[in-house]
């Protein structure tokens, strides 16, 4: 066994522009090490939706992705205002974003949704007035 | 197709080549690297976008394509003048006279890839309106996006039109055309002659997509034939021949002109190559919603951005608006028989096969390990991209030095 692969990248809250870097950086990676572009895909999509949302609700925070030969883990924390009620948020449509936001072309209440669609399994470990950290992994 | 069989149309002329960066770090796939002073192509990797030729001071990078000669063994020539080339005259107010130009060159007939293009226009919106097509589907008519969806976005393969390119679909209609007013014609002596805006199409002429074979023999350079052309034509009087195309036709020659001709809004027209990479890669994250059509052209405003062009993207462009003012919508209609189906000839089965370029080794373990390496070399490197060692950035650097293609000793800031 090879030890595991570890990707971090810091997602800025500040800057709207460039959310969906970590994403496509991890793409690249994926992809020098082989993986199928089905794996790419649902890890890119995953990764994506939950940096947009970090950016959008929680300012910004972390995003660690883990590749092992047997599955790839990704954990993406923040400091944020925490998910109150999270079955409602899991709802497709369900969606606390602003109008701006709207405008923009997000919000549209699909990102937890996403994540846990194109991922094998996805936790959310949340706390209000604490933050969030969600967990997710693709077995390869 | 492998990429060791790929023929491309970007071509090094080592001796003006300078061993300066500007290349090296426009490259849009990291594909050209400085050793020994001059720069070298990764022809797995080059997707024949010509941006190498286009920022090039020293003229060291050339589009290799074909000479009008080559069509000197063909006894029945025919022309295929890109809309593009429509956009280079000044002073042109129809479009008869560029065509009535090329049968002065010496050819015998002209079919305008215009024309195609409506007919392909046409039955794309056929196409949209299939059942079971995936959406958003991407246009296949710009080769360098194609070879780029073929290396770098696999996911989005069965996403591309699977129809030929106007130039392909002209040229097999031109080469029915003269069969049957010249059944006497043996089909070796047909000659199809393609007046190319760039080197990508040049390179899609001698690859084909996957297994389908091109029925252009040859490809011409616009601005070979531009100053032979323009000595030939009029501007004013008769012409023999009249335009087969109109708005749709000629709107192809720059972004947006396929995505309209659709007459459906729900489209996405990209031009350059950076924002062709980024549409793509937002389509792949499942960003792109409510868009039925994505056009993607590599060249910045479009085909008329192509390097083998002689006039700027942005005034061939206004010259294509005075010369589209008076003309129909369109000239080609499918009539209610061809409406109902898509015909054969217009389709192609298989893209290339993906070709994980990047791919660091066949092993998984193995590659792991490698990116490991990269990163830590990648930390101790300055982080500046300068380009100097002879790799595009700092991180291609370490890449390569990992790979065994390149030495940490080549970085010109830490040594």
């Amino acid at each position: 066994m090879s030890e595991p692969l570890i990707f971090h990248f810091d997602v800025d809250g500040e800057n709207f522009t460039s959310a969906g870097q970590a994403s496509t950086q991890v793409k690249k990676n994926l992809r020098q090490l082989g993986l199928s572009p089905d794996i790419i895909r649902r890890v890119s999509i995953a990764m994506y939706e939950g940096e947009i949302n970090m950016v959008i609700h929680a300012n910004g925070g972390t995003a660690d992705v883990i590749v092992t030969e047997d599955y790839i883990e990704i954990i993406l924390a923040d400091k944020g205002p925490g998910i109150p009620n999270v079955e409602q948020a899991m709802q497709e449509g369900f969606s606390t974003a602003t109008d701006s936001i709207r405008s923009l072309g997000f919000g549209a209440g699909m990102g937890l949704p996403n994540m846990k669609r194109y991922t094998d399994t996805m936790e959310i470990d949340t706390m209000v007035g604490v933050g969030t950290t969600i967990t997710m992994y693709v077995y390869l | 197709m492998t990429s060791s069989t790929y023929e491309h149309s970007v071509r090094l002329e080592v001796s003006r080549c300078m061993g300066c960066t500007t290349c090296l770090r426009r490259c849009p796939t990291e594909a050209i690297r400085i050793v020994d002073g001059h720069a070298k192509i990764n022809e797995a990797r080059c997707i024949d976008c010509g941006e190498c030729i286009r920022v090039c001071e020293y003229q060291a990078k050339k589009a290799v394509v074909g000479k009008l000669e080559d069509m000197d063994g063909f006894r029945y020539k025919i022309a295929l003048p890109s809309p593009s080339l429509y956009g280079q005259f000044d002073n042109l107010d129809d479009v008869d006279y560029v065509l009535d130009g090329l049968l002065k060159m010496g050819f015998d007939d002209v079919f305008e890839v215009a024309k195609a293009a409506e007919l392909v226009s046409a039955y794309t919106r056929l196409y949209l309106k299939t059942e079971g097509v995936k959406l958003p589907v991407i246009s296949s008519a710009c080769p360098t996006v194609v070879r780029l969806i073929a290396l770098r976005f696999p996911s989005l393969n069965d996403n591309v039109l699977h129809m030929l390119p106007p130039m392909e679909i002209a040229a097999k209609l031109a080469r029915k055309k003269a069969k049957e007013q010249h059944p006497e014609l043996e089909d070796g002596e047909i000659g199809v002659c393609f007046i190319s805006p760039c080197p990508a199409k040049a390179s899609y002429v001698k690859n084909g997509f996957a297994d389908y074979k091109s029925n252009i023999d040859v490809v011409v350079s616009m601005s070979d034939v531009y100053f032979n052309l323009i000595s030939k034509m009029s501007r004013s009087g008769e012409s023999q021949i009249s335009t087969e195309s109109g708005m749709i036709g000629i709107g192809w020659a720059s972004c947006g002109g396929q995505a309209t001709a659709l007459f459906n809004d729900e489209y996405i027209a990209a031009d350059g190559i950076e924002n062709v990479i980024n549409v793509l890669d937002q389509i792949e994250d499942g960003n792109i919603s409510n868009v039925k059509f994505i056009e993607l052209n590599a060249c910045t405003a479009g085909c008329v951005g192509g390097v083998l062009t002689v006039q700027n993207p942005y005034i061939a462009k206004s010259r294509l608006q005075s010369l589209r003012r008076y003309l129909p919508v369109s000239m080609n209609f499918l009539t209610p028989e061809e409406e109902k189906y898509i015909p054969e000839l217009y389709l192609f089965d298989e893209l290339p096969e993906y070709e994980p370029i990047s791919l660091l080794s066949h092993s998984m373990a193995e590659s792991m390990r490698m990116m490991a390496d990269i990163q830590t070399l990648h930390d101790s490197l300055p982080g500046i991209d300068c380009g100097a060692c002879g790799a595009p950035n700092c991180r291609a650097l370490a890449e390569d030095c990992v790979k065994g293609l390149a030495h940490m000793q080549d970085c010109k800031i830490i040594f």
